[in-house]
Formats: structure tokens, sequence, C-alpha cells
């Protein structure tokens, strides 16, 4: 019996016997992990009928002609960039560092505001050549129909971003969060960047 | 344990708005939840009755329904063919989304995830109030279809384009099929709350030595289900949004070129159909699965508990869950196989539709072996349990001859089609309902419901499912399509009045039986008899607490686990039931769990205080 006696021991106090959390991890990041698995679905839901529309087409217009890729790279260099300051400001609340996270969340926050302009500055400039939802001037109207939902969906995903990032700064500033609050903001963040990744390469250059 | 007493008087501090209205508890949510959905359930079924109304007697005069529904009646008491339909699309929609998912997740998961996990609560007890209030609003937008220009959608609860997507295509394809994809969306994100707090719970909040193996079904079963929604409602919201543009800001992902309605040519072009039907069925399929794992998994507690008898097959039972949901989301060109597909692309699909059988067939196997020489007492919840495995049976048979694409060809569209997911999807699952109410009943509102009632409501209603929806299969066979406002219309069709005046009428009965349920569930509500703890002699956690549970649960100390859910009739026990709260050194652990590991002899260390979370 000695050996069932150990071997219960270890169940009750195994990672998945309960009483504990199996990845370690508090809830609130575990269900941030969960939505973000939900909300890929639906980017590949957008993705997937974009992808589907423009192949039953057969044919769509030269991205070249149409876009400003040096404009858009720029953005995506910024984006990413901003991923990069946002690691920095998690890294620094889990040491403790506290003067580092508050500017380096604000450092975020430039970074998306500055890809939001970038972005209201292109759907002006495509809006102004004649793109609508319903119809463009190269032909195909799903070409912009699927340009506006997609980039919008991901735009209002970083609205959404820049303002948690605001609130988290905030609350960092008033000590009311944990850093592990920080590092579920970042979580969104890093997100959102790298669906903008998919979605820069599907759109734009392929 | 100031958790446990702050909890307690938490619960007197509250009035009664935060208490029952804007409860953030789980048991009130899920009762809340329940409660709605019934309420839902009787619109959907006074629906299905117009339904069988018009196709028992097409052209019939009812002065009485008129009243009831003054608009969808012409003068003389006529129903209108566009009503019909809206009422087909509204039937599909409230029953699937509204009832049965809202009911079986929503109502079962809440109430019962925290309870048989040994949970005080769901782990973000907000968000969870936050997605049952949002079914109201979703309830709301929905039904107020029935009152605008054109009425409620025609298109189905499939809601293909371009009936759903050109707003003239059909009268209720005007502000009414908006309403219904808006409150759709808002159930989509009712259901995301509901979902991440399910995982999260499940996975976090186990309390010691509930191990994943030591689960019961019924929790396996909604915390599969919830991962199936977290991943299959977001598709759907996906296309919501790219069909409510299509209708309103001039996109054409779903039409296609050259459409003439009304005598003018419209002016989307391009889109492409087929694409709402790919990404609806990617959300569709693994749907039928949210309504019948929850069922799957009362029924295994409830054959357990009411047969006295380990459910048979644990693992395996877990097992096939978990390939069920895996499945669930390959299959859904099925669906589609006249639609206009590749030849090779719907034998693919129809493999991985008979692979479904397989963890179908083990589970079926496992609960009739659970049976076997079990001693079953035949409560109500019992009878429906065993009334699931017949209904799923036969819809299930049906499922295999419809996963063939040379058979579904010739029965796609017809009443075999509704024959079949009526039995294995809609019965099945609202068995699953009724056995589940009868039995967590009394922990639910801490009485008995009547028995004698019960079982009656059980007869009357297998005895009318099967009368009703039986000769739905020979109806389609004979090639009588659904959604049609009249078959007689057709000459080859004119010979099947007698039988479909007999399902009606079989369906009228159906619908009547469902009177001593909601008289019973009512009296029962006031007047039964007051609950002990434990009427059934039941294993699972939630029996072991109060009739109904306080608030917080379980008292001071959060209860500790030492074995599986299904030690029944244990050899040399004193009782025939030992709850998972027992330690092995009481009586010796019987059954296996899946980490056998678990399984021993000797004595726990009492619970310790401060190791519970809030």
């Amino acid at each position: 019996m000695a050996h069932d006696a150990v071997d219960q021991e270890q169940a009750l106090a195994s990672d998945w016997g309960g009483g504990g959390s199996p990845f370690a991890v508090g809830w609130p990041k575990l269900m941030m992990w969960l939505f973000l698995v939900s909300d890929t679905l639906t980017f590949a839901g957008l993705l997937a009928g974009y992808g589907v529309v423009r192949i039953s087409l057969g044919r769509w217009p030269d991205r070249t002609q149409v876009f400003n890729l040096y404009l858009v790279g720029a953005m995506t260099f910024i984006l990413i960039c901003s991923s990069a300051t946002m690691a920095v400001a998690v890294s620094a609340a889990k040491r403790g560092d506290h003067r580092r996270v508050i500017p380096y969340l604000l450092l975020t926050v430039l970074g998306g505001l500055l890809f939001l302009s970038g972005q209201a500055y292109e759907w002006t400039h495509f809006i102004r050549e004649g793109a609508r939802l319903f119809g463009n001037p190269w032909g195909i109207p799903q070409f912009s129909a699927t340009f506006f939902i997609t980039t919008g969906f991901h735009g209002g995903h970083v609205t959404v971003g820049v303002l948690y990032l605001l609130v988290t700064a905030l609350r960092w500033a008033r000590r009311s969060i944990q850093p592990e609050s920080v590092e579920i903001t970042g979580l969104y963040w890093h997100f959102v960047d790298l669906v903008w990744v998919f979605i820069f390469t599907l759109l734009y250059l392929i | 344990m100031a958790v446990a007493h702050g909890a307690v008087h938490e619960e007197h501090r509250l009035g009664f708005i935060r208490r029952y209205i804007f409860s953030q508890d789980h048991k009130i949510i899920g009762i809340q939840y329940m409660m709605t959905s019934l309420f839902m359930a009787a619109v959907g079924g006074v629906l299905a009755m117009l339904i069988r109304m018009e196709l028992g007697w097409p052209g019939g005069h009812w002065g009485v329904a008129r009243w009831l529904f003054p608009g969808g009646f012409s003068s003389d008491g006529v129903l209108k063919p566009d009503f019909y339909l809206a009422v087909v699309t509204m039937h599909g929609s409230i029953m699937i989304f509204f009832v049965l998912t809202t009911a079986l997740s929503g109502g079962f998961g809440n109430f019962l995830i925290p309870l048989t996990i040994g949970a005080r609560d769901m782990a973000f007890p907000f968000l969870n109030m936050l997605s049952y209030w949002l079914y109201p609003p979703a309830i709301v937008v929905l039904l107020s279809s029935f009152f605008v220009a054109g009425g409620a959608p025609n298109s189905g609860w499939t809601a293909y384009p371009p009936l759903s997507a050109l707003r003239n295509a059909a009268p209720g394809s005007g502000l009414g099929q908006t309403l219904w994809l808006v409150s759709l969306a808002i159930l989509i994100v009712s259901f995301l709350f509901g979902s991440l707090n399910y995982i999260t719970t499940v996975l976090q909040l186990r309390t010691r030595g509930m191990s994943m193996g030591r689960m019961p079904l019924v929790t396996w079963a909604q915390f599969t289900t919830a991962i199936l929604m977290l991943l299959s409602f977001p598709v759907l919201f996906a296309a919501v949004v790219m069909l409510l543009f299509d209708r309103h800001l001039g996109t054409s992902f779903f039409v296609p070129s050259g459409l003439v309605v009304g005598g003018q040519l419209v002016t989307h072009q391009g889109g492409n159909p087929l694409l709402w039907q790919h990404l609806f069925w990617f959300l569709g399929h693994p749907e039928v699965y949210v309504l019948i794992l929850p069922p799957m998994g009362i029924v295994s507690e409830i054959l357990a508990v009411h047969g006295r008898k380990p459910i048979f097959g644990y693992k395996a039972m877990v097992a096939s869950i978990c390939a069920i949901a895996f499945l669930s989301f390959l299959v859904w060109g099925h669906h589609m196989i006249v639609s206009g597909m590749n030849p090779l692309v719907g034998t693919a699909f129809m493999v991985t539709t008979l692979a479904i059988a397989i963890p179908s067939a083990i589970k079926t196997f496992n609960w009739v072996a659970t049976l076997w020489r079990a001693r079953i007492h035949f409560t109500p919840a019992m009878l429906f349990a065993i009334g699931f495995v017949s209904l799923f049976i036969t819809g299930g048979l049906t499922g295999i001859f419809l996963g063939s694409p040379a058979v579904d060809t010739y029965f796609h569209d017809t009443f075999f089609i509704v024959a079949h997911f009526h039995f294995v999807m809609a019965s099945a699952a609202l068995f699953g309902l009724f056995g589940g109410l009868y039995h967590w009943f009394p922990k639910m509102f801490g009485r008995m419901m009547d028995e004698r009632l019960g079982k009656m409501h059980f007869w009357l209603t297998f005895v009318g499912i099967y009368a009703t929806f039986f000769p739905m299969h020979f109806l389609g066979m004979a090639g009588e399509p659904r959604r049609y406002y009249s078959p007689q219309m057709y000459d080859f069709l004119r010979g099947l009045a007698g039988l479909n005046m007999f399902v009606s009428v079989a369906a009228f009965g159906l619908g009547l039986a469902q009177l001593i349920f909601i008289y019973n569930f009512l009296r029962s509500l006031f007047r039964g008899p007051k609950a002990e703890r434990n009427p059934w002699h039941a294993n699972t956690l939630e029996w072991q607490t109060e009739s109904p549970p306080p608030h917080g649960n379980w008292g001071a100390i959060l209860p500790t686990v030492h074995r599986w859910p299904y030690d029944y009739s244990v050899p040399d026990a004193m009782d025939d039931f030992i709850p998972q709260t027992v330690p092995a050194a009481a009586v010796p652990v019987a059954g296996g769990a899946l980490d056998d590991g678990l399984q021993g002899g000797a004595v726990d260390e009492p619970p310790v205080a401060g190791s519970e979370r809030t």
C-alpha cells in the first residue's frame, strides 16, 4: 500500500490533479489565450472568404499598381517595432522595473497610432481613387470589398488595442494591477501584429 | 475560511435584483438560461404546430390561429405562403440556437460545471452574467422580425443567399432577415463569453483530487462542447458580417452575377453563394454536436445513477466525445453534396462523415452495456435517458444512409432529412434536456417533481415523437420536399395527404403532451415535496451539498475528491454508491478512471484550509 499512498499524494499534487492551474497561469491569462484562438477563427473566416472569392473569380488587380507598398511596408515595420516595445514593457513589469513600464507602453501606443494614421491615409487615398465597397475602377468589386472589410476589422482590433494599452498604462500608474495584466495586454497586442503579418502577405503581396 | 464566510455574508447583503436578476451566481444564471429557453421552446413549439396545420390540411381555414397571428393569415383564415416560410425559418432558428443550445449549454453548463468539479463559481462570474444578459436582447431582436414590414425571414435557419442577401428577394428578405442576422450576432457574442468561462473553469478550478480523468462524463461533454462553440461560432460571425455588408453596403461576397429579381437585373456581381454554405456549415455541423454532446453526457450520468452501475467504458466514452468533437469540424461538406461540389470532395466528406459513426457507435454500445443487468430504477429521468438512446439509434442509422453522396442526392431536401435530424438531433437532444431536468430538478430547486406525471409525460412524448417523425421517412422516400408551402399542389404527392394528416394529428398530440410537463414543472416548483441532498444516491459532487446549493456551493471547506464518479454497487461496500468525496481508505476504489495512478488504497491528507482559491 505504501506506493499507492505516494501515488495518491502525487495525484493530488500533480498539475492536472485539481486544486490548481495545470498550466501554472491565472485564469485571466488562459481566458485571453482562448479568446485569441476564437478571434483567430473569425479572421480565418474573413481571409478564407477572400481566398474563395478571389480564386473563383480567377483574376485580380495588380496590387503594385494600386497600393503604395512602401507605405504599407513602413506601417508593417512600425507595428512590428511596437511589438518589440511591448515586450520590453512586459519584461520590465515582471522585473519590477516600474520606471520603464509606462514609457514603453506609451511607445507601443505611439506605434499603434502611427499604424492607424497610415491606414487612415491609405483608406482616404484608396477611396479618392474611386474604391467603394460595391465597386472600384479596377473592375473587380470584391477587390475593394475584401480590402475594406479585412483591413477594417483589423484596424478595429488595433484601435481597441490602443485603448486597452492606455487603460493598462493608467492602471499600472495607479498600481492597481499585477505584472501579469501587462503581459495579458501584451498577448492581445502581439496577436494583432501577427494577424497583420498574414493580412499583409495575403492582401498585398501574394 | 474568510473567503467562504465572506461569500455567505455577501449573499445576505445582496438585494433581490443582484441576487436573482443581475446575478453573478452560476446557479442562478443557469436557471435563468433554462427558464428563458423553456419559454422559447414554447414559442418554437407553437410554430411547429402551425407548420403541421398547413401540411396536414393545405389551404385549410383556421380562424382561431388568425387571432393569434393576425398578419400571417388571410381574412378567411388561410395561412399565407410567405408566413409559412417565415414560420419554418423561425421554428428552426429558435429551436436550434435559442432553445437547445441555450438550455443544454447555457442552462445545464452553467449550473453543473462548477458544482460537478467542486468550484465555488465560474472563473469570471461577471462575464458569465453578461453572457446571459445578451440572450434576452437577442430574443427580442429575433422575435421583433415578426412585426416588421415583410415579416420574419423566409430563407430557413441556414439563411442561404441569394434569398437572404437580396433585400427584395422575398417578403421576409427585408428588415426581417437583417434582424435575424443581428440577433444571431448578439447570440454569438453571448456564446463566446459562455464558452470562454466554461473552458477556463474546467481547466483551472477543479478542486483537489478532481483530475480530468475523474470528471463526470456530463462535465466532459460540456467542456468539449464549449471548445466546439469557441472554434465554430466565430466563423459564422465572419459570415454574418459579410452577409450584412452584402445586404446593406452593396458588396457582393455571396451574390453571383446576372441574377434577375422582380424583373430587374441585380447590380451585385461576381459573388459566390457557395462561400456562405461553406462558412455556414463550418459552424453548422459542429453546432449539431453542440446540441448532442451535452445530452450524451447527461444520459451517461443518468444511466449510471438510475441503473446503479458504473458507466461501461469510461475511457472509451471520453475518447469518443473527443473524437466526435474533432471529426465534427471535417464533415461540413456533406450538407452540400448537391450544391455543386467536385465528386471527389464529396467522397472525402463521405469518409469523414461515416467515420463519426464509429465513436457514436462506441457510445451507444457502452450505454447499452451499462444497462445490461443493471438494477434499473424506472424514474422519469431514466425513461428519458433510455428514450434518448432509442432516438439516437433511429436517427443515427438514417445518418449513415445520408452520409453517402449517391443516396443523399436523392434524399436531399426531402422529408427524409427532416425525419433524420428530428430524431438524431432535435428529439434526442430534447430527451436529454427532459431527462436532465427530471434528474437535476431537485438540485436546482430543492423540490421533487411528480413521478407519475413524469412517466405519463415520457410515454406520451416517446410515442408522439415516433408517430410524428417516423412516417416522415416514407414521405421523404415518396419525394415530398421540405419547406414547400403545399406539397399537395403536385400530382405525385397527392396520395400522401392521408399520411400528412396522420403526422399532423400525432404532432398535435405531442404538443399537448408537453402541457403535462409544464404543469408538473410549475406545480413541483412551488408544491413539490422538499428534496433531500442526494435523492438519487448519486456519487458526483453536486449531490454532496445542500439542495439547492447555497451561495458559494460548499460552505466553509471545498470538497476533496478521492475517486472516480461511478463507484456504484461496489461488491462488499455498505451502500450501493460511494460518493467521490469518500476517501479510498474508508471504502476501496473499485472503478478505473483515466489515470490509473490515481487509484489507491491510502488515506489522503485532510483538506488544507488555505488551499482553496476564490
